[in-house]
């Protein structure tokens, strides 16, 4: 074990301060670290997207994030979407088209929507499923996950 | 004004979703109890092998490990198993798979865990290892359990050597049935092991008190199976196990046994501390259980004009290393492999037989998508051979009500020509079929081919023990107890919309409470299509009950007979052909509490007791799981295009209708059925688990494809036929299991016609699809 590096990053707004190891990842800081559960750990691999996060904005996977590469970044996560009570209007999207079953793979589907639609906020529905393609998920069919990303689409355009 | 809007049939999201959407769902790996610790597991390098010993030694002078399990912590007697009680809480004495835990522990941190576990060091004397049912089946073949006969079950089974099950369910003559066909087809099917691939791994926290009483939070399907599950892996009674559902994210059948909660039980036992572990993908899919890979073989006649005759089967299921579930989907599928038909003559034999790969368990269809791979992909070569089109032949040898299908069972309705008629009319069949550039390898000459298949399913629900409890509070609010897991399927709304409707309140006047042995009413588990037949039957019951209790009451508050008072809408009691003369739920249930009566609760159980029963004197029945239960039925069609450059096959749009007799909720129903519809996709074209050297090959979402946005057809129509069942909760029936059961075969039906081409083997592969293209006449 070497000795643990002291890094300091934005979380949902707030300054955090952490000590870690070279290898430890984002996923680990949020999850183990910081308790910031939301964001899940589905295959470790990144493969799966359920550890999607914003970092600076940009859709990372917290799993193939190393820590120290994080040091100074600004990190969103599905905790820090909703404002007070009020949810995103990609929350309530995939609350309203009954997209949500299990739930794990949610928060990642969720912000890696939110990042999409930023770029493309009139996207097709062929945009829409390459968007998500590197997010999976076993319960949907994806049928209304898309449908929610539609919906979301066109009430943030209106 | 209170304008009341029935519950039963709405369109709500899943009344958990806010808390899911915004990350605040707990799941069990989210839990941090204080002074949680951290377990790592060691498992078999081998597929068969004794161990020989252990030295923990190393481990355990780790600075910050508390505690360290193997196999020589386990008592002898101490084996559990749903149908044959053959395995422990981990290996003792023996592995049997690849992947299978030989030895854990617990330290202070994670890292230290995983770093001293791997110096426990076991010494094995490696085995001749099975690893196939005919391997496992030859003379003189590796026998996994050699004290087998010694085990105890739940049912009676013809335990022999390395077979498991042998179960039967025939009726009329098949042998001199073929005399009478026309026509008869023989072919042999064979299917892959699928892995559920639930988003969230599996995990556990175990916690003891000082009074010895063990607690595990877990991820599951039934924390009424963990605690029987652990009680006999422990040898504890079942009365010092508390079991707790958080969040569960996915399931699928993978989660209804144990999985790694006796392995933190025991350490949290020996650490004195609380335990947490949870899976790494890989370990999940070496460790945890899978679909049954199969080899069907099947012959079916008919006349010439289309009617089956005969049908003869012989299933043989791979059980992997541990009985599991395999006696129950071994039997599931020998039942179905009829198809939802009337066929005079039928032998159907299924066996299971270990082997020394991972548990083959239940996942969702239970067996069905094996036989129906085969059974329906026969019935489309009939229709060919015979030029009738497929549809209409399953028509005309569709599943009536009032005659017998199968044992003496008689159904009083059946909706399988409607969902039939639906999806024809729908997806637009007849033409599709008709059209001239499609078929045996297409008229114009295009590479990329499309065409439409069909398949039927049959399936049962309804079975094992449900209960509910409800409760009305001081302000005439509700707290509904079933002990019913929701694994992401959407229980918990459907049964507090159950229970709105039964007491004509909204479902925010509904607390739904959290699975838990030591609070919650027993439910079997949320698994075979069941819960929302069983507990809503079993919650209409107790809300029943509460209603004559109110009834009591109102009746004594407004000095007036209880048969004189009605439910109103809204939370009321009133005088029949009264209007105005109503007593609210808060009024009643406060004067219960302070006054007189008691606190207000209904409690109602439930078992099968329809007559949907096979009867023993009918048909040659043996070695038989199951023997009732409520039948659902439907059809699927697919839209395909091959690509005959690639091999590439795409699904394009699917067609799925069901008899699910009343949907409680549509939304949820068609997130059921799309669901299962593209997990069935997976099944058909892309998931399989494959071994190397008795080691699973793939063990990561890198190496084992699930589909993705990108694979999902265009678009999937959900149709529910709504004929309510008689005694299920407001007509309800199961419809978790239904929607995967068909669609490998209707997507191999749409292949077929597409390209002439029939595959036998799943997954249809490029890679198959090429060769069987090449291949092509």
């Amino acid at each position: 074990m070497s000795d643990p590096l002291p890094i300091t990053l934005t979380i949902n707004g707030e300054t955090k301060q952490a000590f870690v190891q070279p290898w430890h990842t984002l996923l680990h800081v949020l999850r183990d670290v910081f308790h910031f559960t939301g964001t899940k750990r589905g295959c470790n691999q990144g493969v799966c997207g359920a550890c999607s996060v914003l970092a600076d904005g940009e859709v990372v996977r917290g799993c193939l994030s190393l820590a120290v590469n994080c040091a100074g970044q600004d990190i969103q996560t599905i905790e820090g979407l909703a404002d007070g009570d009020e949810l995103s209007p990609v929350q309530q999207a995939f609350l309203d088209t009954g997209a949500v079953q299990c739930g794990f793979c949610m928060p990642g589907m969720i912000i890696a929507s939110t990042a999409f639609l930023a770029e493309n906020p009139a996207p097709t529905e062929t945009e829409i499923r390459e968007g998500l393609s590197g997010n999976l998920c076993r319960c949907s069919g994806y049928v209304k996950v898309i449908a929610a990303v539609q919906t979301a689409a066109e009430r943030m355009s209106s | 004004m209170n304008v009341y809007v029935g519950a039963v049939g709405a369109r709500i999201p899943r009344l958990e979703t806010r808390e899911k959407v915004t990350g605040q769902a707990r799941y069990s790996d989210d839990m941090f109890p204080q002074d949680v610790i951290h377990a790592a597991m060691i498992t078999s390098p081998y597929p068969h092998a004794r161990i020989l010993s252990y030295d923990v030694s190393q481990a355990l002078a780790v600075p910050g490990v508390r505690a360290v399990i193997t196999g020589n912590d386990l008592e002898l007697p101490n084996r559990g198993g749903p149908f044959v009680k053959d395995e422990h809480a981990i290996a003792k004495d023996k592995v049997r798979y690849v992947g299978e835990p030989v030895a854990a522990l617990a330290a202070d941190d994670l890292e230290t865990a995983r770093r001293a576990v791997m110096l426990i060091d076991v010494t094995y004397e490696e085995l001749a290892a099975v690893m196939s049912p005919e391997e496992g089946l030859a003379d003189g073949a590796p026998i996994l359990h050699e004290d087998l006969n010694d085990y105890a079950t739940s049912i009676d089974l013809p335990l022999k050597g390395n077979l498991l099950q042998e179960c039967e369910i025939s009726s009329g003559d098949v042998d001199s049935a073929w005399d009478q066909c026309d026509l008869i087809v023989e072919g042999e099917f064979e299917t892959q092991g699928q892995y559920h691939a639930y988003m969230e791994p599996c995990s556990a926290i175990a916690e003891v008190d000082a009074n010895g009483k063990i607690t595990v939070w877990s991820s599951n399907q039934s924390v009424f199976r963990d605690q029987a599950n652990l009680s006999e892996r422990l040898g504890i009674p079942m009365s010092r196990i508390r079991a707790i559902s958080p969040r569960v994210g996915g399931a699928f059948g993978g989660k209804i046994e144990i999985t790694v909660q006796a392995i933190v039980a025991l350490l949290a036992m020996k650490a004195k501390k609380p335990v947490k572990m949870t899976l790494t993908r890989e370990q999940d899919m070496e460790m945890i259980r899978a679909r049954h890979p199969s080899k069907v073989r099947m012959k079916t006649g008919v006349t010439k004009d289309g009617m089956l005759i005969a049908r003869d089967t012989v299933i043989v299921m791979d059980a992997g290393a541990y009985a599991c579930d395999s006696p129950g989907v071994v039997g599931v599928a020998t039942w179905f492999a009829r198809g939802p038909y009337h066929i005079p003559h039928v032998r159907s034999i299924g066996r299971g037989v270990y082997t020394n790969k991972l548990r083959f368990g239940a996942f969702r269809g239970f067996g069905g998508p094996q036989v129906a791979w085969a059974g329906e992909q026969q019935l489309d070569e009939i229709a060919e051979k015979l030029g009738i089109d497929p549809i209409q032949l399953r028509i005309n040898n569709a599943v009536q009500a009032d005659r017998e299908w199968v044992a003496g069972i008689e159904l009083k309705k059946s909706d399988l020509v409607t969902c039939l008629e639906k999806v024809r009319s729908e997806s637009g069949w007849d033409e599709k079929r008709a059209n001239s550039d499609r078929g045996n390898g297409g008229g114009n000459g295009a590479k990329r081919k499309r065409g439409i298949g069909i398949a039927c399913v049959p399936h049962i629900s309804g079975v094992l023990a449900s209960s509910a409890i409800v409760r009305v509070l001081e302000d005439g609010t509700v707290v509904l107890s079933t002990g019913a897991v929701d694994n992401g399927q959407g229980s918990d709304t459907a049964l507090v919309q159950i229970c709105a409707e039964a007491l004509g309140i909204g479902v925010e006047q509904i607390s739904f409470t959290q699975p838990d042995t030591d609070a919650s009413p027993y439910n079997w588990g949320t698994s075979a299509s069941r819960v929302t037949y069983t507990t809503g039957r079993a919650i209409v019951g107790a809300a029943d009950e509460v209603v004559t209790t109110l009834k009591k009451y109102a009746g004594e508050i407004m000095e007036c007979a209880a048969e004189d008072l009605e439910l109103r809408p809204g939370g009321f009691i009133g005088l029949k052909g009264v209007p105005d003369a109503v007593v609210p739920f808060a009024g009643i249930s406060g004067y219960c509490h302070w006054v007189s009566g008691g606190p207000i609760i209904g409690a109602h159980s439930v078992q099968y007791d329809g007559d949907d029963i096979l009867d023993p004197t009918k048909a040659i029945i043996k070695h038989f799981p199951f023997r009732f239960g409520v039948y659902t039925f439907a059809a699927q069609a697919v839209e395909v295009e091959i690509d005959e450059d690639t091999g590439r096959i795409e699904a394009l749009e699917v067609w799925s209708a069901h008899d699910i007799g009343k949907a409680i909720n549509p939304m949820a129903v068609e997130g059921q059925v799309e669901g299962g519809v593209v997990q069935g996709l997976g099944y058909a074209l892309y998931e399989e688990l494959e071994w190397d050297s008795g080691r699973l090959a793939n063990p990561s979402f890198m190496d084992y494809k699930i589909p993705g946005t990108m694979d999902s057809p265009q678009a999937i129509h959900t149709y529910m036929i709504e004929n309510p069942h008689e005694g299920g909760p407001f007509g309800a029936k199961g419809i978790g299991e239904p929607p995967i059961v068909g669609i490998a075969a209707a997507i191999g039906n749409a292949v077929c016609q597409a390209t002439g081409v029939r595959l036998a083997r799943l997954p249809m592969t490029p890679e198959r699809v090429l060769t069987a293209l090449s291949e092509r006449s």
